[in-house]
């Protein structure tokens, strides 16, 4: 019986090699990425460093400030760019008849995410802490994260809207339910778990974005007064990615920043573990 | 025939109107990009600022405002990035599609999620401490932050998207096409090269595309390895891309400017090759449906 | 005369399902063997370990022994490769590439090594005459193979199948999907190609069974229940169950 000639043998070895090198290369890349940064960020890690702020009188590095504006930057975002989004994907799938602004639409949508986030921060600079007279702040890094999170709000709900059986919609409409009372009653939740999936993923990004913070949102690593609207509205400072851009590049801490690092990638595993936990659910 | 009730019609007001707010988002980024970019590129000229070869924004007396070394930089460092991380990015994802194991795919695949959602900042701290020395040492150079340091952070970060944009494409391959390969004789990995991955080209090119959108999107993993001088492009110079060229100078250029507009002029630039990208995408993946 | 293959005590379990219950049977070279029976019966499976495609399965386990000209295709280091191209095989469904109407019919040569220009276009022309649809294609070897229309996609099928220089042709409800025309010519085409190559279909169809196979084997619950010349089999049903699914009576 003929074996593979040898030609076809060493084509079937180069591309067996080329596979197995390509994977092992990338999870190769990964481990040592996570390894080295674990590696030299979790000695750092303790208790006052989660739980206070950067203290010049004894020297010690504290991100509690980075957290919670990240947290309010979450929120502030999440607080506006769900409803427009969940709106904007609800009139896409149940409402808009026009096919042409249906169209014009999901076009937007398109570009917007595809727009690079160094863009958003240029536009962000301008329209949220210039003309809009916001200054840097929190507030004004949160607005421009609306507007780069949309895309994603939009596409993850509209996809699990379209998964909502159409015999459910026929069935609410059919007992009479007018159609606003049907969405609310029988689409949004059938779809809920997609909107949540498409929270989780905006948080992913909201957490791993720099440029758009950096230049619209502060650089402070001090603690920010949250107690009233009015501080709310003027705080300004640094998320968790920025005060490491910050620690690496202008204060030269890099122990600090690589415990910032270990932070962001244990923030990072949980929101991709809290997707695919929802996602699985979902299907 | 009952009358429509005032609340179905203020929702689906409000509704048509969330739907608007995209379109009117992305109507506010252009002409904003537009109107603030214009005014640099029509003071300097736009033979100047396109071809020149100088980007000296600070210079006291004669400053000068040439981005061509940004866009050189941006597309040898984009293109670098795809040279290296397509092949591996491609390769993983047909390993993953058609050749692992289920429970080798099952570790592998939320490794590369994890890789994707690393926020770049700490691409570039593990670049700026771990790689740009290493460059350093290796090359025998002066300083590692270069082009060459860029070019390997950001083929990193395109890997994740290329992979599974590739992989679904791959998965997405109708069982016939493989099982009348393999009945003629072809092997397995003839197969995923030959029939498989010809078959989901459309979806592996899409893949590609949206790794140059990445890449040249990119800002803050490569500010802190490409060193950013203007220099024109040389894999082991300093080197400054559009997005880094925004980025280095857009905290301190004081508003009303020439500097400032500049900026904002490149940022029209950056904007211009994302919406050609764009549309490439979009004939892209227009071939898949016709085909 | 000596069987080019030979089935002995085959059995095939999914996971630990039963799908062939012990096959003995020998399959005579340059002859058209029918396999029948209701659906579910193992036919397509038992057609399927005849060039292994069953491999591709995960759960399938396989005992017995598979004797092609006398060797066991089962047997450790066996090249599967080398065997499906001996044993081709044309499924229920067309299954073009999406490539060229050239490309689909060269690519078996080029796998197995062939590069030389000239002599692929001769096996491409070679293979789409025997399969009979040259003269529709001729003119546009270079467009989709996609663009054909579903009988002249499964000619091209078995014209892709041909151009690697089969043995055996294993065709699996070759026309199920296809109008009566074209069945009718794919028909035609097998009765031609029985000169040069030992045909062994499955087939839904019993006048098609009657009409094209010279004997018939008919199939149920994963056994055969009897196997015998076509005339004999459809006139004189030795076995009861036979005869009450020739004469529809179930299946």
């Amino acid at each position: 019986m003929s074996r593979l000639s040898p030609r076809r043998r060493a084509y079937d070895m180069a591309v067996r090699a080329l596979l197995y090198g390509s994977t092992l290369l990338t999870c190769g890349l990964l481990l040592a990425l996570i390894g080295y940064i674990l590696y030299r960020g979790v000695p750092g890690i303790s208790w006052a460093f989660l739980t206070t702020a950067d203290s010049v009188l004894q020297g010690t590095v504290g991100i509690l400030p980075s957290i919670r504006n990240t947290i309010y930057v979450i929120l502030a975002s999440l607080a506006l760019v769900l409803p427009l989004g969940v709106g904007a994907a609800v009139y896409l799938t149940e409402y808009a008849r026009n096919r042409r602004l249906v169209g014009a639409i999901e076009f937007a949508t398109e570009i917007l995410a595809g727009i690079p986030s160094i863009l958003y921060a240029l536009v962000g600079a301008v329209v949220f802490c210039q003309v809009l007279g916001l200054g840097k702040t929190l507030l004004a890094g949160s607005l421009t994260l609306v507007i780069m999170t949309l895309p994603t709000i939009i596409r993850t709900t509209q996809v699990s809207l379209r998964t909502v059986p159409q015999s459910y919609r026929e069935g609410a409409l059919g007992l009479g339910s007018g159609k606003w009372h049907m969405i609310r009653t029988v689409v949004l939740p059938g779809s809920l778990s997609g909107i949540v999936t498409g929270c989780i993923l905006a948080v992913g990004r909201i957490v791993g974005e720099s440029a758009v913070l950096l230049y619209t949102a502060g650089l402070s690593t001090m603690m920010q007064d949250f107690s009233t609207i009015e501080a709310l509205m003027r705080s300004s400072g640094a998320t968790l990615t920025v005060a490491l851009y910050v620690y690496a590049k202008e204060r030269a801490d890099l122990a600090a920043a690589f415990s910032v690092a270990t932070v962001l990638l244990a923030l990072t595993a949980l929101i991709n573990l809290a997707a695919g936990l929802v996602g699985r659910k979902h299907s | 025939m009952r009358r429509r009730r005032p609340v179905e019609t203020v929702m689906s007001a409000v509704f048509l109107l969330c739907g608007l707010v995209a379109v009117a988002f992305v109507l506010l980024i252009t002409v904003y990009l537009v109107l603030s970019g214009l005014p640099a590129i029509r003071q300097v000229g736009l033979r100047e600022f396109l071809f020149g070869t100088t980007w000296a924004s600070t210079h006291a007396t004669q400053p000068q405002f040439g981005i061509l070394p940004l866009i050189l930089t941006s597309i040898y460092g984009t293109a670098g990035a795809i040279v290296l991380g397509v092949p591996v990015g491609f390769f993983t994802a047909v390993y993953l599609a058609k050749a692992a194991p289920a429970p080798v795919a099952a570790v592998v695949r939320p490794a590369v999620q994890l890789l994707a959602g690393i926020p770049s900042v700490v691409y570039g701290l593990v670049g700026m401490t771990v790689l740009v020395p290493w460059v350093q040492r290796t090359f025998r150079l002066s300083a590692g932050d270069s082009l060459f340091a860029s070019i390997i952070v950001l083929a990193v970060m395109i890997l994740p998207s290329v992979i599974s944009v590739s992989e679904n494409a791959l998965r997405a391959v109708p069982k016939e096409f493989e099982e009348a390969s393999l009945a003629l004789g072809a092997t397995r990995l003839e197969t995923y090269l030959r029939v498989s991955a010809p078959a989901a080209r459309s979806g592996i090119a899409t893949a590609v595309v949206l790794g140059v959108g990445r890449a040249i999107g990119e800002a803050m993993a490569i500010l802190m390895v490409a060193g950013n001088a203007a220099n024109m492009p040389s894999l082991f110079e300093s080197v400054r891309f559009l997005t880094t060229g925004i980025a280095i100078e857009l905290n301190y250029a004081a508003v009303g400017s020439l500097q400032r507009m500049a900026l904002y002029s490149i940022g029209l630039v950056l904007f211009l090759f994302i919406l050609l990208l764009n549309a490439l995408l979009g004939l892209v993946l227009r071939e898949g449906v016709d085909r | 005369m000596a069987p080019i293959i030979r089935a002995e005590r085959l059995e095939l379990y999914y996971g630990t399902h039963p799908a062939l219950r012990g096959i003995t049977m020998d399959l005579p070279a340059n002859q058209i063997t029918a396999l029948i029976g209701p659906s579910g019966c193992g036919k397509s499976t038992f057609l399927r370990t005849l060039d292994r495609m069953n491999d591709l399965v995960p759960t399938v386990s396989i005992r017995g022994r598979v004797l092609y000209r006398g060797e066991d295709i089962y047997a450790p280091g066996r090249d599967v490769t080398a065997l499906r191209k001996q044993i081709g095989m044309v499924f229920q469904k067309a299954n073009p590439f999406p490539m060229s109407i050239y490309d689909n019919v060269a690519y078996g040569p080029r796998t197995h090594g062939i590069r030389d220009r000239g002599r692929l276009d001769a096996i491409v022309e070679e293979s789409l005459r025997g399969a009979a649809i040259w003269d529709e294609v001729r003119d546009r070897l270079k467009k989709s193979a996609l663009g054909l229309s579903g009988g002249q996609q499964q000619r091209l099928c078995i014209a892709r199948a041909l151009a690697v220089e089969p043995d055996v042709l294993l065709m699996d409800e070759a026309t199920s999907a296809l109008d009566p025309i074209s069945a009718a010519r794919i028909e035609e085409l097998i009765l031609e190609l029985k000169q040069r190559y030992t045909i062994i279909m499955v087939t839904h169809n019993l006048q098609q069974a009657a009409r094209v196979s010279d004997r018939t084997a008919f199939f149920l619950l994963g056994e055969v229940i009897e196997y015998g010349p076509t005339g004999q089999l459809f006139s004189m049903p030795r076995d009861k169950r036979t005869e009450e699914y020739i004469t529809g009576r179930f299946g």
